[in-house]
């Protein structure tokens, strides 16, 4: 079982089948969870490097989790204690862990197109941990996964995406994901922070958020980033709470029916109330959990690609 | 000694040739041109042209040669081998090198590197000092050096109250200003077009509007002075709107596009190559149909390539910081004769004009082309010559070029200057000779 590429950078050319059998691998992984040895000898001898240029404390530790479930060796570099600081080169970088010998780079940078650039140039797979505001794969499919295992299917559903729309990586990968899935998938939030010609992408575009969020099945809460502000693209957060805010009341009018989600972290009392983060609709916390089953299933579609089947029992 | 240039195909439309015709050159000059010339001496040099084209000699007036200051991007030296491989006899080239050409030392250290390279080469001189768009630079004394046109190009005058003044000062001496519009807030941290490319890439966007707004501003204080404006590198459709209307109201506005904007679209950002990053960015298929459009509707007066080199290590890495622009002269004419010439965009006749009379108009030189007396500057184009660009034959040193690989129809062969070949590729070895 493998994936047919050598890099996993994005969303965008992903078709629907391999993203069903990374979600059905991931199910797979999840069963591990239960176990009273939550750990797998897969990856063993496979080394596995975070490679991360941009402070990250949920996506690393959901790596670095998911490689040492699968027994890989893993090696995680941050920005603060690599070489980087003092002026190398990202191919440099990628170099020197291409010849400790990494089976996967594992990258997370603030520049959109950082991952493509290192999977052009060194011979290990890589797999994008969100670059800049281009993608974040593994945090669409776990969101695809906790979808579809909350509400049993993706085609049909109804997804809105809140908040800073033009600088989430986490959005865009979202969008591929669900529109290749075939769900309705539509975008709310001041027209500062929606990017040029999003509808292309297949989405609705919205500036009202109580209009957009009529008939949706699930809403995917962005963190807004608090320098925006300050950078002229809205007034203030009471604002932005009030126009764009998922809180107790917006909740209710949208019915019990309605997904919670939210990539983390979150902004409590900001974009997402307390009562809304901790009520029963919330699935934020299994998206964390999900997040580590996804992870482990790349890798090993990945950095198994020559590993049978079986080796996962 | 005399060379004689046999079965030429001239085109120059300004002296009406068009056909076939052999030119004979002595010292610095064509002395004669007629049907059939026969050598009468051995010690002439005869050269078959076999039908190739015989133009009048290019001129690219955008380049950048990097010297002062730059030389590991690009010298005098290396920028004219590259500019007479590209089929160019004279370029001007930009002030914003290390010292700014904002004083006639500089510009005359310039000229004296030029007078050993392969062509002729006209300094820009800035606007303001060092480019930094405060005070105006030394334009009478710059003037008084040969400089024609002015700007401050990659870092264009925001304060419009300097602009005004400066478009007073250089109208005065009757000479043009040359701008980079880009309204630099407006742009901010931009890196490629705005559009659905930049939405799905994740990169930041610079909206056309960007460009057009100073466009708009300068033509409004183009009509204000009186001056001469010239305006580089056009890419937008509502830039073209603009400068349309504006030559109406007869405003003297001149008005020039780049080969890479006529060729590729924001598409080409894709994959992340630092090679396409340029500014102005490559832009929307709307826009480069524009811009197609005004080149047919001869609103367009200059094709410029805008030769911008850089070290393999300023496009080394992440799109972001990669530092903008294209090494294009060794690519403009046969991308200009195989994407448009043979698409029927453009005909030989208004390259030409494009390339040669116009740009030589901007640059207040004389105009002559091919006729007996002349100065013999002539592009010599093999139309039926394929090639594929390749970084490594660059002769310049900038081997950024998002057209590495790209199959092209058509070569500059041989390019003379004041009489004498200083390159020659009909054997495909691109020899310089100088």
């Amino acid at each position: 079982m493998s994936l047919e590429r050598k890099d996993f950078l994005g969303l965008y050319d992903v078709k629907a089948d391999d993203i069903y059998q990374i979600l059905d691998t991931a199910e797979a992984m999840k069963e591990i969870f239960t176990r009273t040895v939550k750990k797998v000898p897969t990856l063993r001898g496979k080394t596995i490097v975070n490679l991360f240029f941009e402070p990250s404390t949920r996506t690393k530790s959901s790596f670095d989790l998911a490689a040492k479930r699968l027994s890989a060796d893993v090696m995680s570099i941050s920005k603060s204690t690599s070489s980087v600081v003092k002026g190398e080169t990202l191919l440099d970088t990628a170099k020197t862990m291409e010849v400790m010998g990494a089976d996967v780079v594992v990258i997370r940078h603030s520049v959109p197109g950082a991952p493509q650039f290192l999977a052009n140039n060194i011979r290990a797979s890589v797999l994008n941990a969100g670059d800049g505001a281009h993608g974040h794969p593994t945090q669409a499919l776990l969101d695809l996964y906790t979808m579809r295992e909350k509400l049993g299917r993706i085609e049909g559903l109804k997804v809105l995406i809140i908040g800073d729309i033009g600088h989430s990586r986490v959005a865009h990968s979202n969008i591929w994901g669900l529109t290749e899935l075939g769900a309705e998938v539509r975008v709310a939030g001041p027209a500062t922070l929606i990017p040029a010609e999003v509808e292309k992408m297949g989405v609705k575009t919205y500036n009202n958020l109580d209009k957009a969020l009529q008939d949706v099945d699930v809403v995917n809460i962005l963190r807004i980033q608090l320098e925006r502000q300050a950078s002229g693209l809205f007034p203030s957060i009471r604002e932005y709470r009030h126009f764009y805010g998922m809180n107790k009341e917006r909740l209710e009018e949208a019915g019990k029916d309605l997904l919670v989600m939210h990539p983390g972290p979150m902004n409590r009392g900001i974009e997402i109330d307390s009562s809304v983060a901790d009520s029963e609709q919330s699935v934020i916390t299994e998206q964390v959990t999900n997040g580590v089953a996804i992870r482990m299933a790349l890798l090993y579609l990945l950095a198994g690609r020559e590993i049978e089947d079986e080796d996962l029992a | 000694m005399k060379t004689l240039l046999k079965n030429g195909k001239i085109i120059d439309p300004v002296n009406g040739l068009n056909g076939n015709f052999d030119i004979l050159l002595r010292g610095s000059k064509i002395i004669k041109i007629a049907e059939k010339i026969e050598a009468e001496d051995s010690e002439w040099k005869t050269i078959d042209l076999d039908n190739k084209l015989v133009m009048p000699g290019l001129i690219d007036m955008h380049t950048h040669l990097r010297e002062p200051g730059f030389e590991d991007k690009e010298t005098i030296k290396t920028g004219c081998e590259a500019a007479a491989a590209g089929g160019f006899t004279t370029i001007a080239c930009m002030p914003n090198t290390d010292p700014v050409a904002d004083n006639p030392a500089t510009v005359e250290y310039i000229k004296s590197k030029a007078e050993k390279a392969a062509v002729k080469v006209l300094p820009v001189g800035s606007i303001t000092k060092k480019c930094e768009g405060k005070e105006l630079a030394e334009i009478g004394f710059l003037s008084e050096e040969g400089v024609k046109c002015f700007s401050d190009d990659g870092n264009p005058v925001m304060n419009s109250e300097i602009m005004r003044r400066a478009m007073e000062y250089i109208g005065s001496f009757d000479l043009t200003v040359i701008d980079h519009c880009e309204d630099k807030k407006l742009a901010g941290e931009g890196v490629m077009n705005e559009g659905y490319i930049s939405t799905i890439l994740g990169l930041k966007p610079i909206p056309a509007a960007a460009e057009e707004i100073m466009i708009a501003r300068d033509l409004i204080l183009a009509e204000l002075t009186g001056a001469k404006l010239h305006i580089a590198h056009l890419s937008t459709r509502q830039g073209m709107k603009l400068v349309t209307d504006a030559k109406e109201r007869g405003i003297k506005v001149t008005v020039e596009v780049t080969p890479h904007h006529l060729v590729l679209t924001d598409e080409a950002v894709k994959g992340y190559n630092p090679d396409t990053k340029v500014n102005p960015p490559l832009r929307s298929r709307e826009d480069v149909e524009a811009l197609k459009e005004g080149l047919k509707q001869g609103i367009i007066d200059v094709i410029a390539s805008d030769h911008a080199p850089h070290t393999f290590e300023d496009k080394l890495g992440e799109f972001d910081y990669a530092l903008n622009g294209i090494s294009g002269l060794e690519t403009s004419l046969s991308l200009i004769h195989d994407r448009l010439i043979r698409a029927g965009v453009v005909s030989w006749e208004d390259i030409v004009r494009l390339m040669a009379f116009n740009p030589a108009r901007v640059l207040g030189l004389k105009i002559e082309g091919i006729k007996e007396g002349a100065v013999a500057d002539l592009t010599i184009f093999d139309p039926e010559r394929e090639w594929t660009v390749k970084k490594e034959n660059f002769k310049s040193k900038g081997k950024n070029t998002p057209f590495a690989g790209w199959n092209l129809t058509g070569k500059p062969v041989l390019t003379v200057v004041e009489g004498k070949i200083v390159y020659d590729d009909r054997g495909g070895n691109g020899e310089l000779f100088y």
